[in-house]
């Protein structure tokens, strides 16, 4: 802002006084319009945002009927259930599990469409973003008709060379398998997407020099490739991160937390205990335990961003 | 490590060396193919099995017959679904939210960009950052409170937001605009200084200077973020399912999902059907506009 008026001083040739008294009440202008074209943004963020974030502080210390104080009740209580801690186990497990599969599947197939000629390149992208495109609730409808208990697809593949039915919702270990499956399904293209406009920013020339010197591919990838994508790679994987743990269409619909709780996560079993089973307080207490690691992930990627910001 | 191989770039051996290198590029080339399709099998087939079970009968789908393959192909569950006043319902509420929320969206994360990318004023570059860190905030973290915020609200006021299906205008918008303004930021930032300040001293206000200049040249910005809102308010299913529960007020995913199962009995060919063309208008934009999609998409963490 200073620059500007600055620059545009030091051009008007002689100091006119009308012309820096209309600057001076364009500059408050400007300062007002600012204000008024964020005042929407400023508005709904404070109303639907931050003040729903803290209300749910506040819901989290009252009791079922919300007319009652109960401070830390809510998670004391939490605490002395069992399938609480099931909840938090089974969140890390699959918000991990999902994201290195998505990470390690992305910068692979990322990868293979980058070696191929770029004339087919489009082609091969354009397949594999499908599944990131498709409302995540519609896919899982399909995933769920393909791991249906009776008529399941797979199934009747795996008949055919002579394995057994696998019970793919309805066990312990294959329910947490299939849900943690469709979630890589969705979000591994997303992590393609991303690495390959990134290894499209390593210069050639690298490469080149690299294998002069007589490096291997492995060589290549770890001392050329990896280093160029760290940062992209930290702020893939913390935003998938973030998004994987909140997760709740996957878990809901495939499994509905099933079988015995065994594959709820925070978000499927908030929606359980506040919406379904009218306790808002409690549902409320369960999703803050979401705010420590979203918090650790958001701080990394603020960081990196502003590292970038400034390489820049 | 830079500097010394640019050095030995024009080493004698480079011709010895290719020749092994473009063998090992063919079999690269192979390998990278094969691996492809089986990745792009993997991807494609939950969407082909959608459509091979849409075409069929219930009977057949019921049938111990091959369920990779149509004997009987039949349109009849999409002519049931498009001639179901209750689908086209779920197809209108959808499609009315989504409008309303991408226009919305729209109204709002431009000028906000705008005004946070070039009027720099006391607090925006916290604002900025502070947009940023909404988009990271998840709605499984908000829709307790906002469901019981409406609830109040609705005692308090008379007006009932809850159950109604223009509650997802207000609520959609903090999953949009955040993004939207962070990456609109990005592109409006892209655009050289010397342009505005052109118009500027030929006499344009800040709005001409918005409207005129940075609109038309930050277009294709605009397009990924009209996408995105698209995309984001047409799949979300957390919220609907949370705010709206009557059959007439349903959005799509969540009215498939409610009205065709039913207890235990699963209609999967009509299922597949309303999931395909629940899964169409984000497939059609994206085969149309893919190259403006994907910069939306990289756009998030690319920019900033």
């Amino acid at each position: 802002m200073v620059d500007v008026a600055v620059e545009r001083n030091s051009a008007a040739p002689a100091p006119k006084i009308r012309k820096r008294a209309s600057l001076r009440t364009a500059l408050k202008r400007k300062s007002t319009a600012a204000f008024l074209m964020t005042l929407p943004l400023i508005l709904l963020i404070s109303l639907l945002v931050i003040y729903p974030a803290f209300y749910s502080l506040h819901l989290a210390t009252l009791n079922k009927s919300m007319q009652r104080f109960v401070g830390l009740g809510n998670f004391q209580f939490l605490f002395t259930r069992e399938t609480f801690w099931l909840v938090v186990e089974q969140s890390c497990i699959f918000a991990i599990t999902a994201v290195v599969f998505k990470a390690l599947i992305g910068f692979v197939v990322a990868h293979f469409v980058h070696n191929i000629p770029a004339k087919g390149q489009r082609k091969w992208r354009g397949m594999l973003l499908v599944p990131w495109v498709i409302p995540p609730a519609m896919s899982t409808l399909a995933w769920l008709w393909l791991f249906d208990p009776s008529y399941s697809a797979f199934n009747y593949l795996l008949a055919g060379v002579g394995v057994d039915r696998i019970p793919w919702t309805g066990e312990t270990g294959w329910a947490r398998f299939s849900v943690i499956l469709v979630n890589i399904w969705v979000g591994a293209p997303f992590f393609m997407i991303m690495y390959l406009a990134s290894l499209k920013s390593v210069p050639d020339q690298l490469y080149e020099a690299a294998a002069i010197d007589g490096a291997n591919w492995w060589q290549r990838i770890w001392y050329v490739t990896l280093p160029m994508m760290r940062n992209i790679i930290a702020i893939t994987t913390l935003f998938s991160l973030i998004v994987t743990f909140a997760n709740f269409d996957i878990v809901r619909i495939l499994t509905a937390g099933g079988p015995l709780d065994r594959t709820h996560i925070f978000a499927t079993w908030a929606f359980r205990i506040g919406i379904e089973g009218g306790d808002i307080p409690l549902g409320a207490s369960v999703s803050l335990f979401m705010i420590p690691i979203l918090a650790i992930a958001a701080v990394f990627i603020l960081r990196d961003i502003n590292k970038r910001g400034n390489e820049a | 490590m830079t500097s010394t191989t640019v050095i030995d770039k024009s080493a004698p051996t480079r011709a010895v060396k290719l020749r092994s290198m473009s063998r090992d590029r063919t079999w690269a080339l192979r390998w990278s193919y094969f691996f492809l399709t089986l990745f792009a099998i993997f991807a494609l087939i939950p969407p082909l099995y959608m459509l091979i079970t849409s075409l069929k009968t219930s009977a057949e789908i019921s049938a111990a017959t091959n369920p990779w393959w149509v004997y009987h192909p039949t349109l009849s569950n999409y002519v049931e679904l498009l001639t179901s006043n209750q689908f086209l319902t779920f197809f209108r509420n959808s499609a009315l939210v989504s409008i309303f929320v991408v226009t919305i969206t729209m109204l709002i994360s431009v000028p906000a960009a705008f005004a946070l990318a070039r009027m720099r004023f006391w607090g925006s570059a916290t604002l900025a950052t502070g947009v940023f860190l909404t988009y990271l905030i998840p709605e499984t973290l908000l829709f307790l409170p906002l469901f019981k915020m409406f609830v109040v609200f609705g005692d308090l006021t008379g007006i009932q937001l809850i159950n109604k299906w223009y509650v997802l205008l207000i609520v959609y918008p903090t999953l949009t605009v955040p993004f939207c303004t962070w990456i609109m930021i990005g592109y409006f930032a892209s655009i050289p200084k010397e342009l505005d300040e052109a118009a500027i001293i030929d006499g344009a206000s800040w709005f001409q200077t918005l409207t005129r200049i940075f609109i038309p040249v930050a277009l294709p910005g605009l397009i990924a973020a009209t996408i995105f809102a698209f995309t984001v308010s047409w799949a979300q299913f957390l919220y609907p399912l949370v705010f709206t529960t009557s059959t007439d007020q349903l959005v799509l995913p969540v009215g498939i999902i409610t009205t065709l199962i039913k207890g235990d009995v699963f209609a999967w060919g009509q299922i597949m059907t309303g999931a395909l063309l629940g899964a169409a208008p984000p497939l059609i934009i994206y085969a149309f506009l893919m190259d403006y999609y994907i910069a939306g998409l990289t756009a998030g963490a690319t920019k900033g």
